[in-house]
Order: structure tokens, then sequence, then C-alpha cells
């Protein structure tokens, strides 16, 4: 089942660490976004493989926004 | 001729047998703050111009604190006339985003929770001994807020400001280290697990440009001492948000707030002479000061555990501890510790909208204590 990866704030994507097609372990850090001027870290919740990345550096994001999809 | 070699000879080491304890003592010190700020990176924009400040001004026969002294003439221009800290909160106030205060507006209680330990601070102060007008710029400390601190230093207490922004800022740093025990202390697992939404709701340019003006019309009409700082703070914020003066906007975040805290630095670390500085006073300055930052802790801690049981669980009490004013760090300890129990509890946006409170409310609670001097004819 696929697992998508929400926004938990608003900010802007300050670093993608994967690509669509990559094996992720759960825990691993996927995204870094940057909100009020510090970089936070988002693991992916479960192991599988990055099916969709919505995003890309540098876009701003809303709270909620799904950020990738992981399958 | 021998004798005029001898006499040349001698006045070269003329400063070296001039040396002190006290000065050894206080040169000591001075590398230690450099220390902390190069190798631990311990607020090192104030920690290395203080220290080497405080090296300097304990150099036998240096002059650089007699008149026309360097750090006299730095310390007499900025920190006497209250430039300096002034002139920091345009900085501080061109780099502050209040948005997620003004998202969500009861989070300001918190900012004002967060400053009594200021207030108890103040009277166990005078418990011990110390006159008001000390008692009420060592409790400053607690506001976490360094050019507070400096501010009501200089202008009633200026025999303290060396003790007192040293507590001010050494503590601030250490926020890390002190809040997270007493956030663990005073509130359940549960508690620390609340999840709270984001509000939907956006701010519009109009507020946040209206904000800043509003709230220095307001809050100096309720305390007037306080309109310089207030003021000074507002007065980035607005040029920021208006979006017309990006110029001096970007003056205000960079070359003003870089040249001041230079000067400031050293002209605090010229206050460090060793036979002033070296007392029991300043122990019991720096004992007091940690104390307030910790009891400002509990206060704001405590606070949001009232406003967690009226929200009905929705308001994480861990969001007190960054009523204080040590932006960002003191949101940023809230965000780490509520991640701590929860790898997805992202408390940092509402843990922001405290901490900006906490800014107003620490310079509140000066301005109000100033007010309060003035009004008792002390000030």
């Amino acid at each position: 089942m696929a697992t998508s990866i929400e926004a938990p704030m608003p900010g802007k994507v300050w670093e993608l660490t994967v690509q669509e097609g990559q094996t992720v372990k759960e825990g691993d850090v996927v995204v870094v976004l940057e909100a009020m001027k510090m970089e936070n870290a988002i693991e992916s919740p479960v192991a599988g493989v990055v099916q969709k990345v919505n995003f890309k550096k540098g876009d701003a994001v809303d709270e909620g926004a799904v950020l990738l999809v992981i399958g | 001729m021998e004798s005029m070699i001898l006499s040349a000879l001698s006045s070269l080491v003329m400063g070296l047998s001039a040396l002190t304890i006290e000065g050894v003592v206080m040169m000591a010190v001075g590398c230690m703050l450099l220390w902390l700020g190069i190798q631990k990176g311990y607020e090192p924009l104030l920690l290395l111009p203080i220290g080497f400040g405080a090296v300097m001004v304990n150099i036998p026969m240096s002059g650089v604190m007699e008149e026309h002294g360097l750090l006299r003439f730095f310390y007499d221009f900025g920190v006497i006339t209250e430039v300096f800290p002034c002139l920091i909160f345009i900085g501080i106030g061109a780099m502050t985003d209040f948005t997620p205060l003004l998202e969500n507006p009861k989070i300001l209680l918190l900012g004002a929770a967060g400053q009594f330990g200021i207030f108890i601070t103040l009277l166990v102060a005078l418990g011990l001994g110390f006159n008001l007008l000390d008692a009420a710029t060592i409790g400053i400390i607690g506001a976490c807020d360094g050019p507070t601190s400096i501010y009501v230093a200089s202008k009633y207490a200026p025999h303290l400001l060396g003790a007192v922004s040293v507590a001010a800022y050494s503590y601030m740093s250490l926020v890390p280290l002190l809040q997270p025990p007493i956030m663990k202390l005073l509130t359940t697992e549960k508690e620390r697990k609340i999840r709270m939404p984001y509000p939907k709701k956006s701010v519009s340019k109009s507020l946040k440009i209206l904000f800043p003006i509003g709230v220095t019309i307001l809050t100096c009409l309720i305390a007037p001492m306080g309109t310089p700082l207030m003021g000074m703070l507002m007065l980035g914020n607005l040029m920021k948000e208006s979006g017309v003066v990006s110029r001096l906007t970007g003056a205000a975040e960079n070359e003003i707030p870089n040249i001041v805290t230079l000067l400031l630095g050293l002209s605090i670390g010229a206050t460090m002479e060793g036979a002033a500085f070296l007392k029991a006073q300043t122990l019991i300055i720096l004992a007091l000061g940690l104390g307030a930052i910790c009891l400002d802790t509990v206060t704001g801690v405590l606070f949001g555990k009232i406003m967690c049981v009226l929200s009905g669980g929705k308001i994480n009490p861990l969001l007190g501890a960054a009523g204080i004013s040590a932006y960002p760090m003191a949101a940023r300890v809230v965000m780490t510790e509520g991640r701590r129990y929860d790898r997805n509890n992202w408390l940092l946006m509402h843990a922001m909208g405290a901490n900006t409170g906490g800014q107003i409310g620490s310079i509140m609670a000066a301005a109000i204590m100033l007010s309060v001097l003035k009004g008792m004819g002390l000030g």
C-alpha cells in the first residue's frame, strides 16, 4: 500500500535526499524542509520504493501538501 | 647613557611587573570565553569580542578604559547612552517573523507567562540585600534577552554590566541544556505528545504591516519607558514587512547588527576589569541569573499546562518553555523535545509564535519595571 508523506508545516523544500525509484528504509531522511530559518529533516515512516516526488528543491509547500509517495 | 638604556629596558617590562593576580585571573576568564565561543560555538558573535575585550582591559597600563582610551570611547558612546542595545533591536526586528504569533494570537499569553521569573528573582535579590535598582537589573537576566539586559543595566546599574551581560549571553547559549530537564519534570509524557495542527487561516500583508505599528503605540502607551527598545524592534519589523525599504532592511539585518555587536561585545568585555569583577557579588549575580532563567521556564511551562487544560488538551504545554525571549533557540528546544517523544510531532511554528511573544513579553517586562521605578522616583 502506498504511503503519502505530507509536509508537517508550511516551508520550503531545502533538500530532496531521494529520487523516484529509490529504495528507502523506515527512518531514512527523505526531505529537508526549511521553515522559520530552520532545517527540518523529514523521515520516511515506512520502508519501500519512492513512487512519486511532487516537488523540487526550492519549492514552497503548504502544511499537508503531499511531498512524496512511497510504495 | 647606561641609565637611559636601563630605564628604556625597564619600561618594556613595566606591563609585566604591574600584573596582578586579579588581572591574570580575568585574562584567563577572557580566554575561557574565547574558547567557549570559538571551540564550543556558544554565542561566538558575542563571546569572542567580550572575551577579547576582557583580555585587553586586564593588560596593565594598556589604558584602554581610561579617559580617551579606545574601549572607553566605545563604552561611553554606545553603552552609557544605551544606543547599542537599541540598534541591536532594529536588527532583531528585521529578522523576526511574527506570522506564527498572528496566526495563533492566544499564544502571546505564553510569552507573558515566561517573564514571571524576572519578578521572582527581583524579590530574591532584594532579600539578599541588593538595592532595588541592582535587583531589577539582576532580575532582567531572566528575560533571556541580551540587549534588554544590557539596556536595563546601563541605565540603572552600570557597575553590574559585565556580570549581567556575561550571565545573560552565557545562559542564553545554555538554554538547550537548561530547559529540557525542567520541561520533562513538569509535564507528563501524554502532554508532551500532544500534536497541534496548524491554523489554516493566512495572515494578510496589511495585518503584518499594521502589527508593528499597533504594538508600538499600544505597549509604549502602557509602559512608555520601553519605547526605545520596543520602538526599534518594531521599526525593524515594519521595514521588513512593508517591503518598500529593502536597502534599509538589508542594513538592519546585516551591517548595523554586525558593527554594533562587535563594539558592544568589546565594551562589555572592557567592564570586566579584575578588581571590579572578581567579587562574591558577581558569583551571586551569575547564580541569580541562572535561577531567573530556570524560573521563567517553570512559569512558562506551568502556564502552558493551564492553557492545555482550558483548551481541552489541544495546547502542548511544552510551548510554555518558548515563552522566554531566547529566539529562536527556545523554540528549537521545544520542537526537539516534542519530537523526542513523538517523531512526528512538529511544534516548530507554534513554538516560534510563543517565542516571538516572549520577545515582546521581555521588553514589556523591562518597560513595566522601568516605568514603575521611575514612578517611584528612582528612574
